[in-house]
């Protein structure tokens, strides 16, 4: 098992107010850690001199909650395509590595400490619209309404987006068109979202403007970082569906 | 205390199918009008506590719903990968609900309410629908319909999945139509907030305080009733499937304010994870009981092979097909690699404890692809009309198969470990999962202390000793769609004249005080050791002493060692930062100090309970082959544990569980 000594160049920030730095720290890590268990490692080392330990957002740890949300060397999640940080491996760097790590840097994602981000925007972007209103009790059987195979996977393709932010991260307008449009996809795509498919892309892509959020300039940096591989096919359906339903007054919503 | 499971009809002997149809049409009903008075609390945004909130909004309540997460999406039931069942009998293959019923009942080895798990069996079919019209994008056949695969302990196909990510799928279903309710005004949502504590008000729960997780301050919040749908306790093992931060706090507080815990020691401990693999390891990675529908679980048969693969000098692929011993169709013929987890770990360990682990840690067996690859590859190449396909153009064909069932597991499975489950077996052992324990409630989801309901993982009620995969996201959605929005019209039906609870009331005052409390003293120790290095030790504790085997003597001894380490956690714990600012640590340090506390009834439970039963296994009960031996004559219950504070034992109420539609019989799976 190869040990690895890193120096590491990582952001400290009291909060949102207070101007941030970067921080040198050498540590010794194993290949077959994941990088949020290097961190964990350095925790400790600074616990154990009384100094506080870096604040970062983690929780599932296998790579599906969303919460991991750094950027590595000038990536979001790391240089691995595809993989959120948690699940990111120690074996993809090299003894001796300098390793840079700062949060998301994006107007509509403050900074709370160090590299964790207030990303409640996304929330209430989905609160918008980015749901089916169905109550509880309501629905018909579930086979009642056939779906059919390939339009369910694309629409399974949208709805793979774990909230994470990279997409953020990684625009340099910081737009979030590649959230939203995989939300509106997901659920333009299927057949029981298609009712208030058209109420629903105007009511969140206006929530997306009113957040701060930039537009979208074809860079696709986006898709390249997302640790779930969402498709830049999905801005371009979100568009359609946008302008499809402002042209015309009766689906127009003001 | 007489624990009454307020099971309806009881005395008028209702027939078990007809009690929950009966019940919820004579339920007492809270009118629009009051309901528009009434608060509730939802702790907890999983699938239990997103769907009861967004559900309890619809219904007209005011609702206020806490994570301590920075968004509800990131609860930690977005991780479940396999399936949720339902008895919808979609494949014809014989499948309704009382068979559901019936294999919930025995799968949990006979340890859970009859009535409570007819009611799950009965609404399981409600949440597909549910869950579709939402738009949660389950697996389709090429006509359009829904498909289904197996899950362990069960010889139907009843689990609906949406690739390797159904726990995800339905959660933000329950996400977007909590999201819906916050976007109308029926529900406010409080992101990182913590609960520390419930308030009781004359013998009711009216309230919690939690502290913002941002700021550090502590808040007040007061409401008619609290829902706790907080998740399980896994994490006092330290290491398990389960996130990072879930932890048992909101529970275990209640726990101290006289609600019951029971049947603590029932853990699940699932057979299919990611070995350890160092020190450094901070948590374990479940590959899905899924894999166990085409995935042979095998080590070798020769000590010497073992040992050969464990230092390196051989691999999987060196071992021939008659040195191998695929233990689970030896024992269990009748149901193979598709056991219960309980069965299947348990097999796992003793194979381990022979020699024969595959692993430099000794503590791995393999689950292989390789005869289904060939299977698939076959069948793909008939089906592509490739006759003499070579055994390369057949092991091509088939992988793709395979890619296109699991791939996403077998991604997660080489990022991981950085070997290729398509080439080499994967390496699996048991790690600790879910757990079945939770506090005690009845019938309407309501624990012992008026006004607090408990849901999902969090409660006791459905599982019995021993869970079947794909049978939690039922649960939890179970209790918060279709189960909690009607009972809990029970208890507030009563209360629609009580006027708004107010959040300054010397109560409120008094347990915010007692928080914060807590807190200083935390603050204050300054000792030498990090909190995080306690929660590993405890961890370790928890998991030689209380793990997949149990005895008295080790228990006992269990018990000593969680007092002192403790005591030594109270002394020489350093807990960095301040408490009035985002203080991460400061979280941890207080979810361990419950967890030691936690830690210590599970072992008085398993002490208690001296027979084996589902994943409960003590060393002094069992076959002459090996089998778990329960014992229905002397523990057919519910321990129901009252927590009476360090000093004191904690007091055992029983709740006697009657079988009036299932007859006892041992668990065979042979």
């Amino acid at each position: 098992m190869s040990q690895l000594n890193l120096t590491l160049k990582i952001w400290r920030q009291q909060n949102a107010n207070e101007k941030g730095r970067f921080e040198t720290h050498q540590v010794e890590a194993n290949e077959h850690m994941s990088f949020l268990e290097m961190l964990d490692v350095l925790n400790e080392k600074l616990i154990g001199e009384k100094k506080e330990p870096v604040a970062f957002e983690h929780d599932c740890r296998e790579g599906i909650c969303g919460a991991c949300s750094m950027v590595i060397n000038g990536h979001p999640h790391g240089p691995q395509q595809k993989t959120t940080t948690c699940q990111l491996h120690m074996r993809h760097f090299h003894n001796g590595d300098t390793i840079h790590v700062e949060p998301y840097r994006a107007g509509a994602f403050p900074v709370i400490r160090d590299l964790v981000v207030d990303r409640a925007a996304f929330d209430r972007i989905i609160q918008a619209g980015g749901f089916i209103s169905v109550n509880t009790g309501q629905p018909q059987d579930a086979n009642a309404l056939p779906v059919e195979k390939d339009q369910a996977s694309r629409a399974f393709d949208g709805a793979e987006c774990i909230g994470c932010g990279a997409c953020v991260a990684a625009c340099p307008n910081a737009s979030a068109m590649l959230f939203v449009s995989a939300k509106v996809s997901h659920l333009a795509l299927l057949p029981q979202g298609k009712v208030e498919a058209a109420r629903r892309v105007q009511s969140m892509v206006k929530q997306m403007d009113l957040e701060g959020f930039g537009n979208c300039s074809n860079v696709t940096a986006c898709e390249a970082e997302c640790p779930k591989g969402i498709s830049v096919e999905n801005i371009a359906r979100m568009n359609r569906e946008y302008f499809s339903s402002v042209i015309t007054t009766e689906t127009r919503v003001d | 205390m007489i624990l009454n499971a307020n099971i309806p009809d009881e005395v008028k002997k209702v027939p078990l199918e007809e009690k929950w149809t009966k019940y919820r049409s004579t339920v007492p009903l809270v009118a629009p009008n009051n309901k528009r008075r009434l608060e509730i609390i939802v702790v907890g945004t999983g699938l239990a506590g997103a769907s009861a909130a967004a559900s309890l909004g619809e219904l007209g309540y005011n609702v206020k719903c806490f994570t301590f997460h920075d968004s509800p999406r990131r609860a930690h039931s977005i991780a479940a990968q396999g399936g949720i069942n339902a008895a919808k009998n979609y494949t014809n293959d014989g499948d309704s609900v009382y068979r559901l019923f019936y294999d919930t009942i025995k799968g949990g080895d006979y340890r859970a309410r009859e009535a409570n798990v007819y009611r799950l069996a009965e609404v399981s079919a409600n949440i597909i629908d549910q869950a579709v019209a939402q738009g949660v994008p389950f697996a389709r056949e090429y006509g359009g319909l829904l498909e289904n695969r197996s899950f362990g302990g069960v010889q139907v196909s009843r689990t609906f999945y949406a690739r390797g990510q159904t726990g995800q799928q339905l959660l933000l279903g329950a996400y977007q139509a909590l999201s819906r309710q916050i976007s109308l005004g029926s529900v406010d949502m409080y992101n990182r907030h913590e609960m520390l504590d419930v308030v009781i008000v004359d013998g009711k729960a009216r309230g919690i305080i939690a502290r913002n997780l941002v700021t550090g301050k502590l808040e007040r919040f007061a409401a008619h009733a609290v829902v706790l749908a907080t998740g399980g306790y896994g994490n006092v093992f330290y290491l398990s499937t389960n996130a990072m931060n879930c932890n048992v706090t909101a529970a275990w507080r209640a726990v101290r304010r006289g609600a019951l815990m029971a049947n603590p020691c029932f853990t699940q401990i699932h057979p299919t994870c990611i070995p350890v693999s160092g020190d450094y390891q901070s948590k374990l990675t479940l590959m899905s009981e899924s894999l166990r529908n085409d995935g042979r679980v095998w080590v070798p048969k020769k000590k010497e092979d073992a040992e050969a693969i464990r230092k390196g000098k051989k691999t999987a692929l060196d071992i021939k097909e008659e040195d191998r011993d695929y233990f689970l169709e030896r024992r269990y013929p009748a149901f193979g690699n598709l056991v219960p987890r309980d069965v299947a770990s348990r097999a796992a360990k003793t194979a381990c404890d022979e020699g024969l682990g595959v692993a430099p840690t000794g503590l791995a067996v393999y689950l292989d692809f390789s005869a289904a690859i060939k299977r698939y590859g076959q069948s793909k190449a008939n089906s592509s009309g490739i006759h003499n396909a070579s055994e390369a153009q057949i092991i091509e064909l088939g992988e793709k198969v395979v890619e296109e069932k699991y791939g996403n597991l077998f991604e997660m499975y080489e990022k991981i470990t950085g070997e290729n489950p398509y080439k080499l077996p994967m390496k699996i052992y048991p790690a600790v999962h879910y757990t079945m324990g939770g506090l005690w409630v009845d019938y309407n989801l309501e624990t012992n202390i008026p006004g607090l309901f408990a849901l999902g993982e969090c409660n006791f009620s459905d599982h019995g000793a021993n869970r079947l995969g794909a049978s939690a996201l039922m649960q939890g959605l179970a209790d918060g769609y279709f189960v909690l929005p009607y009972t809990i019209g029970k208890f507030l039906s009563g209360d629609i004249s009580t006027p708004k609870i107010d959040a300054n009331r010397a109560e409120f005052v008094a347990v915010e005080k007692e928080t914060r409390e807590r807190i200083d003293k935390l603050m204050s120790i300054g000792g030498s050791q990090s909190i995080e290095s306690f929660h590993r030790r405890l961890g370790k504790i928890m998991w030689d002493y209380c793990g997949m085997s149990r005895t008295a003597e080790g228990l006992t001894a269990a018990r000593q060692m969680i007092r002192e380490l403790r005591e030594e956690f109270y002394r020489d714990v350093f807990v960095p930062g301040k408490a009035d600012e985002f203080n991460p640590e400061l979280e941890k340090a207080q979810r361990v100090a419950d967890f030691f506390e936690l830690g210590e009834l599970m072992v008085v439970d398993a002490l208690n309970r001296n027979e084996s039963c589902g994943g409960h296994f003590r060393e002094e009960s069992q076959t002459e082959e090996g089998e778990a031996k329960r014992d229905d004559v002397n523990y057919r219950y519910v321990a129901a544990w009252e927590y009476r504070g360090w000093e004191e034992d904690p007091l055992m109420h029983r709740e006697d569980l009657d079988f009036d539609n299932i007859e006892l019989k041992s668990r065979s799976y042979k």
